[in-house]
């Protein structure tokens, strides 16, 4: 090492008990900064919200600067437990965790289609990525426009299958079809479902990239050892490859089960929660709760809060035990 | 390697796969074509209601002209690139710093403060944001450029200090050791042996959280009010308001706030795909 040899001044002129503690003194130095940052911003406010949980407050201070909480103590809660919206919210968000799931066995199977050395592999990978690096409020947008039953794509496949086109009087061209062109984004029922589809198309992208580079770890001695035994298919797939892909299958759940519950711009592009509340999730939901729609009700909007960070909690507790048991075992 | 590698499966598999391969990347963009197409279509195809035809006009440079004369465009993207670039360098180099901390250090709550940051990074934005909106307001920093940089790069920091504390911890130790024998000054060791060896790292996370903050549309809502300090993506919303059924413009607006992202990962691809897989898979 040739930094080693550099002159070093500074630790003879030290006061002898920093001198002394260097090692126990040092860490702290190098860690303030993140600290301070962190605790303003991310650690005070989740115990904020979870106190604010307990009031009722429209975010207004009085002229002396004091804020109007008012103490109602579990009242917003046992609000929640009637709250019809909050229950659709909550709904919807288990079908965001189920449905999202798809998104790991497809990006898996794209990256089994793609693992091969063909002339312009690279490129091919890279265009397959492309939909996770464009924003969600991008995805959204065009997904928005693609569901769109008089300018969009469906609209124009579904007139080509199910319609006829004609002239009116008036010299318009108008369709009679023999069904109705379907709305999916104003239909209370398919709402939902449509915009996790288009949820899904970034998310398969990422587990796909995962995969891919999973895939480059592969011991290929074993591979050829299991073929050798006459293995191949589905149940090399699953009996020797899938085992060796687990670290990327556990970053891809992970990944995907925060990204499911933390979807809130494609929900805020394509419907705001609409119709009639139908597509809303826990996220949107305590949003529109807080700032939009009544004017601002941060004590019920933490209380929606605390329960989507006691969801999340949950699986958050399991991935650190995961991570500890992994640090056990490391250095 | 599995599937089979293709090419010992004889010429003609060969061929199909190589023929299917753009028809398969095509199905897949399809939203995205329809949408560049789109872009670049008049008024008049839009109404007419001609989404895969060849376009009746080529509008292309009307269209995005468009978007930055009748709308306040320029300015959000302006915002944006003032909102991305501090977070970037304020996150990863607290990030540097605490994660050196973390990783080399032997104390007793290394391993619960490296989780914290971990943690932190998973948690739903709903739980912060009444407080910190709250505090913007009260500091004078809400509807301001600087909140909004703040703020990601303190979130950041604990996507950051994870990643660089698992890329540090992976260093040789014995580098670091052998300084120490040598009476290097630890900030030394910092500077001068561990921060050359993490420039991969920095190029991986510089470009992620880049993506990551440029895309952000929630906190762009909770912490701005006007045009003054909007970034593209709550900007993209608001001229989709503006430019109802407008769907060239609303389209050339999105594929102008894409852009930024996209160049920034065909540069810096292999960093790219490095940090998402959050360093645990090489």
């Amino acid at each position: 090492m040739t930094h080693a040899v550099l002159p070093d001044t500074e630790t003879r002129s030290e006061p002898g008990w920093l001198r002394r503690n260097k090692l126990a003194i040092a860490p702290w130095v190098f860690l303030i900064p993140a600290l301070i940052f962190f605790a303003i911003y991310v650690v005070i406010p989740i115990f904020e919200s979870l106190w604010l949980s307990l009031y009722q407050w429209n975010g207004l201070y009085d002229a002396e600067g004091n804020s109007t909480a008012v103490w109602v103590g579990f009242e917003n809660y046992v609000k929640l437990w009637d709250d019809p919206n909050f229950w659709t919210s909550l709904r919807n968000n288990i079908a965001w965790l189920i449905l999202y799931m798809l998104a790991v066995p497809l990006g898996l199977f794209i990256a089994l289609f793609l693992n091969q050395t063909v002339t312009g592999m690279r490129f091919y990978k890279s265009m397959f990525f492309f939909p996770f690096v464009i924003s969600q409020v991008v995805v959204g947008l065009i997904f928005g426009w693609f569901y769109n039953p008089d300018f969009g794509v469906v609209g124009t496949v579904w007139k080509a299958m199910f319609c006829e086109e004609t002239t009116n009087i008036l010299g318009n061209t108008t369709f009679v079809c023999e069904r109705p062109v379907p709305d999916i984004l104003s239909s209370e029922q398919w709402a939902t479902y449509g915009i996790i589809a288009a949820g899904l198309w970034p998310q398969i992208a990422y587990c796909m990239i995962l995969y891919l580079t999973g895939l480059n770890n592969v011991a290929a001695d074993q591979i050829e050892a299991a073929r050798l035994d006459g293995a191949k298919g589905w149940k090399m797939l699953w009996y020797v490859v899938v085992p060796q892909l687990k670290p990327a299958t556990f970053i891809a759940v992970v990944v995907t089960v925060i990204g499911a519950l933390r979807s809130f711009d494609m929900i805020a592009i394509m419907t705001q929660g609409g119709p009639f509340g139908s597509t809303n999730v826990l996220s949107h939901y305590m949003f529109e709760v807080a700032i939009s729609e009544y004017g601002e009700r941060y004590g019920y909007g933490s209380s929606v809060a605390t329960v989507l960070f006691g969801i999340m909690l949950f699986f958050i507790s399991y991935f650190l035990w995961r991570m500890y048991q992994d640090e056990k075992g490391g250095r | 390697m599995f599937p089979r590698p293709i090419e010992k499966s004889g010429p003609t598999a060969k061929a199909a796969y190589q023929a299917f391969l753009p028809v398969a990347l095509i199905m897949w963009l399809l939203p995205l074509l329809a949408i560049f197409l789109t872009s670049i279509r008049s008024a008049a195809d839009i109404n007419s209601g001609n989404v895969f035809g060849w376009p009746s006009e080529f509008a292309l440079i009307a269209n995005y002209t468009a978007v930055f004369t009748q709308s306040a465009a320029a300015q959000y993207m302006i915002n944006s690139v003032l909102i991305t670039v501090p977070t970037v360098i304020i996150s990863v180099a607290l990030a540097c710093l605490a994660g050196y901390a973390l990783a080399i250090y032997r104390f007793r709550v290394a391993l619960p403060l490296f989780f914290l940051f971990v943690a932190g990074n998973f948690i739903p934005f709903q739980i912060l944001m009444v407080p910190v909106r709250d505090m913007s307001v009260q500091t004078g920093l809400y509807d301001t450029i600087a909140g909004q940089f703040l703020f990601h790069a303190a979130f950041q920091t604990g996507f950051c200090t994870l990643f660089m504390r698992n890329f540090i911890k992976a260093l040789p130790f014995d580098l670091v050791e052998s300084a120490r024998i040598e009476g290097v000054a630890e900030w030394r060791i910092f500077w001068y042996v561990v921060l050359p060896l993490v420039r991969p790292a920095i190029a991986a996370l510089a470009v992620l959280i880049f993506t990551f903050v440029w895309n952000d549309f929630f906190w762009a809502n909770v912490l701005t009010q006007g045009e003054s300090a909007k970034p593209i993506t709550a900007g993209v919303r608001a001229l989709n308001g503006q430019f109802v059924n407008n769907w060239h413009l609303v389209s050339a607006a999105s594929l102008l706030a894409a852009i930024p992202p996209v160049v920034c990962f065909f540069l810096m691809q292999r960093h790219f795909i490095a940090g998402l897989t959050l360093g645990a898979v090489k």
